[in-house]
């Protein structure tokens, strides 16, 4: 099962980095890898629409914006790990009794 | 998936909410039930919850050209149904909307529709429908159903989140506004699915490893 899980693992980020090598020294300059969501947001204003409301606080710049992206992710993570680990042991321990 | 922040009709906004609070609000009733029924299922909650914080900060670059994240729904919605999932969702959501300015309070109705309640309830439907009699947790089976389902989760997401924007701004015409927003959302997240599916089975085939029994009692196995 975990030389099965090494390979999906690494299709996954083989199917991810597969647009780098398709879209090389393409950058958001030309429109590539932006956000999706924004794209959207950019078709819904060309509508004329205008927002009527604004998020009450946005981060100050990318960096802090990829700041809290990465303790969103640590968060997730943090949780899966320690569960996973706490499991992990208890069965080490319950066998060992 | 995210409609940004003000980027609905007010109107809207309150229709979303009107349709995803309920099933939230059920949500939250069905919540309680599993953890007095099933105590062990607590951990199993919070990795699902887990899982789904970190697969949607997870921003890819997908074949289309943009960068989309995939939703981590699946999962959450095969083991505890869609009403569930959707509290779950809800929680990332707000998380999302408040500190990243990534969606929005007032699109939070019509976000939880797509990520918490169709995303789950299409990965229920599926891997129900393939997984319909009693199996051994040896079975590939499962895994196959548990991939399907969280790619088809995350693509019913987009599709939903694309009929939103649709409807609220059908210019010229809804379905020429929904094949434009399909072809910014849905297909761009073909390959994300993908991305999304393989790690969903991994994450899967660990619980189904040390977690068998409380995943057979909450009826997943049959």
């Amino acid at each position: 099962m975990r030389n099965k899980h090494i390979i999906l693992v690494m299709l996954a980020i083989l199917i991810a980095t597969v647009p780098f090598a398709l879209y090389s020294n393409l950058g958001e300059d030309e429109g590539y890898f932006t956000g999706a969501d924004d794209k959207a947001s950019e078709i819904v204003k060309e509508t004329g629409y205008t927002p009527w409301f604004n998020s009450i606080w946005e981060a100050p710049s990318g960096e802090i914006e990829s700041l809290l992206f990465a303790i969103q992710a640590a968060i997730g993570s943090f949780i899966i790990a320690y569960i996973f680990g706490y499991w992990h042991a208890k069965s080490k321990y319950n066998k060992k009794q | 998936m995210h409609i940004m922040e003000g980027f609905l009709p007010w109107y809207w906004c309150l229709f979303w909410y009107i349709i995803s609070l309920p099933i939230v609000a059920y949500g939250i009733v069905k919540l309680k039930k599993i953890i007095e029924e099933t105590p062990e299922a607590k951990s199993l909650l919070a990795v699902t919850g887990g899982f789904m914080f970190l697969l949607s900060s997870l921003k890819l670059p997908s074949v289309a050209g943009s960068s989309s994240h995939p939703t981590g729904n699946g999962l959450g919605g095969v083991i505890f149904g869609p009403a569930i999932s959707a509290v779950l969702a809800t929680i990332v959501l707000i998380f999302q909307a408040l500190l990243l300015a990534h969606g929005g309070i007032t699109t939070l109705g019509a976000n939880i529709f797509s990520m918490g309640i169709i995303g789950p309830l299409v990965a229920w439907i599926v891997y129900k429908v393939i997984v319909r009699k009693e199996i051994d947790s040896k079975n590939s089976k499962s895994s196959i159903a548990m991939f399907l389902a969280a790619f088809l989760a995350n693509i019913a997401t987009y599709i939903v989140t694309a009929f939103q924007l649709a409807i609220a701004f059908p210019e010229p015409t809804i379905e020429s506004s929904f094949i434009k927003f399909m072809l910014i959302f849905a297909i761009p997240q073909v390959s994300l699915g993908i991305c999304e599916g393989f790690l969903t089975v991994i994450i899967w085939e660990n619980l189904a490893k040390v977690k068998l029994d409380v995943l057979k009692r909450l009826n997943v196995f049959n």
